[in-house]
């Protein structure tokens, strides 16, 4: 059974599930130095050099399992003992160059940084080197190759570089959350603070007449991770786990995408406002930008406000693929509606630390949202949740123009020409992540099936329009 | 008097938002808007009963279409 796509992320988990597993049993104090030695047991060293490097850095994850580093605000940090100090170079001529005769690396060159020896081995000239990588794509015998860490390669927003102990360094002005250097890291030497002992602590107090009902808010994106079970039974186990009721953030996105068509048909141009990396990323880079940004609250934190204003005594958590999303928890207009956050790895961790099989339960029910609420999981749902908003309305007088970016690079240039008065759209929809979320760097597998996944889970929706979904809600 | 119907998963699947627009229907034809407000809530606890409505404190279950004039009269029209 895989559950995951990468050791890195086994490792993690086996360290979320132990630290939540000894919360759960009220002796985590006691339990803590042993965790290490049970994750890693030895003798022999299966990722560093021994495995007492191995049980450091585990102890060092422990830390962020338990909330990290409370000094610092940004949701991601570095293992700086895990990070391994990948080579940072830049484009290398290497063994494999033969020192041919047709120099085609040198012909493509723009900045003429490339020369030869005396054996007609090429080199290039680092002060030169503007690290287009057009040498690189020419080569017949591919023998240049461009030594870049797959954290710097990772962050668009260039957020994480080689600091001056040669570990990698955030920027924690310039990071928006979004975790890619988190999946991206090979060495699993950038980590996501956990929420998991505030989300035990919340479940525990609950089940002791703590006084308030917990509810969980799962990100629409569930539909294409947990493989290995039907939905329903993922339903279950999160109930089994001690939550009162689980509700879809897609009935938040329905609300969304009806206020939201409201909002642009009122003022002509608008950014979406869902997703918490991309609303930091125009924040910090294109500050003449943010009065565009939509004034809705994101689907978690509109569904977790309806879920309190029904229910004032109410605890909610939201469970998504979100990284960013630990942040948005935090900003003071959120705060007093989502109590915390889990990714589905966490919540994996969670299941396992209860030794809850979620396979061999009946299955639950899950239908708050309609078909274009549940979208939203992916790239383009929430351009056609907003459309079909402005239909539902009667708003076709309202030429709808909408431009739809994955990931950060197409959310920049879109932002770029809309800055100059050059996008020729009327709305942005930005996900920071490729894909939407369901690329998000807390999910547990990253597939090509999950769009499709998503959409089947969308057509499975009782309710077809966002006016049956939403028209029973008091407004 | 606020009467609150349930709209967690279990009783949408059973047609919990057919009883939101009987009752708001109903509220309408005898003229109690300022006596009674509706509103939606996620899960009474009665999953397995069908739809489940909260009239101010009290909960009932096992509301349908079908029998909603009856739980209209007893529960409502008569307090």
């Amino acid at each position: 059974m895989k559950k995951f796509d990468t050791k890195v992320q086994l490792l993690k988990y086996k360290v979320l599930r132990e630290v939540a597993r000894h919360a759960f049993e009220g002796d985590l104090p006691q339990a803590i130095v042993d965790i290490p030695k049970k994750i890693v047991p030895g003798p022999k060293p299966t990722m560093r050099c021994c495995i007492y490097k191995e049980r450091a850095i585990v102890g060092e994850r422990i830390k962020l399992a338990m909330g990290g580093d409370r000094d610092n605000p940004n949701v991601i940090e570095v293992i700086d003992i895990a990070c391994d100090e990948c080579p940072v170079g830049g484009y290398e001529v290497t063994e494999a160059c033969r020192g041919c005769i047709a120099h085609r690396c040198e012909a493509v060159c723009p900045r003429g940084a490339i020369s030869y020896d005396r054996h007609q081995k090429a080199h290039i000239d680092k002060d030169k080197c503007i690290e287009c990588g057009r040498c690189a794509k020419v080569c017949p015998y591919s023998a240049i190759s461009c030594n870049k860490r797959p954290c710097e390669n990772a962050c668009k927003v260039k957020a994480i570089h080689m600091g001056p102990d040669k570990a990698a360094c955030i920027d924690e002005k310039a990071c928006i959350g979004c975790g890619a250097c988190v999946y991206q890291c090979p060495f699993g030497a950038v980590m996501d603070k956990s929420y998991i002992l505030d989300v035990v602590r919340l479940i525990q107090q609950s089940r002791q007449g703590g006084g308030y009902k917990l509810y969980a808010v799962v990100a629409p994106s569930i539909s294409s991770q947990f493989g290995y079970a039907r939905l329903g039974q993922v339903v279950a186990g999160i109930k089994q786990l001690g939550f009162f009721h689980v509700v879809e953030a897609a009935l938040g996105a329905d609300m969304v995408a009806f206020a939201e068509a409201q909002e642009l048909a009122e003022k002509g141009f608008l950014t979406s406002s869902c997703c918490p990396a991309f609303v930091s990323y125009i924040k910090s880079k294109f500050p003449q930008m943010e009065k565009h940004i939509s004034h809705n609250l994101s689907p978690m934190a509109t569904i977790a406000c309806y879920i309190k204003r029904g229910d004032p005594g109410a605890r909610v958590v939201f469970i998504g693929p979100c990284t960013a999303k630990k942040q948005e928890c935090l900003q003071p207009e959120v705060a007093p509606w989502v109590d915390s956050v889990l990714t589905f790895e966490e919540l994996q961790a969670l299941f396992d630390s209860r030794d809850i099989d979620i396979t061999s339960l009946q299955d639950d029910v899950l239908d708050n949202a309609s078909y274009y609420g549940r979208i939203f999981a992916r790239s383009g749902g929430l351009c056609d949740a907003v459309r079909e908003a402005l239909g539902e309305q009667g708003r076709d007088d309202f030429a709808f123009d909408p431009i739809a970016c994955d990931g950060i690079e197409a959310c920049r240039t879109a932002l770029l020409r809309a800055s100059k008065g050059a996008l020729p759209h009327n709305f942005i929809e930005g996900m920071a992540c490729t894909g939407g979320c369901i690329g998000g760097a807390g999910c547990l597998t990253h597939g090509e099936k999950d769009k499709r996944e998503v959409d089947a889970y969308g057509q499975l929706a009782h309710e077809k329009t966002i006016l049956d979904a939403i028209g029973v809600l008091e407004p | 008097m606020t009467v609150a119907v349930c709209v967690g998963s279990a009783c949408h699947l059973k047609g919990s938002y057919r009883i939101i627009e009987l009752m708001r229907q109903a509220i309408g034809e005898h003229g109690l808007q300022d006596k009674v407000n509706v509103c939606a809530a996620f899960c009474l606890g009665r999953c397995a009963n069908g739809v489940t409505i909260r009239v101010d404190d009290e909960i009932v279950w096992g509301v349908s279409e079908q029998n909603f004039p009856q739980v209209f009269e007893q529960y409502i029209l008569k307090k």
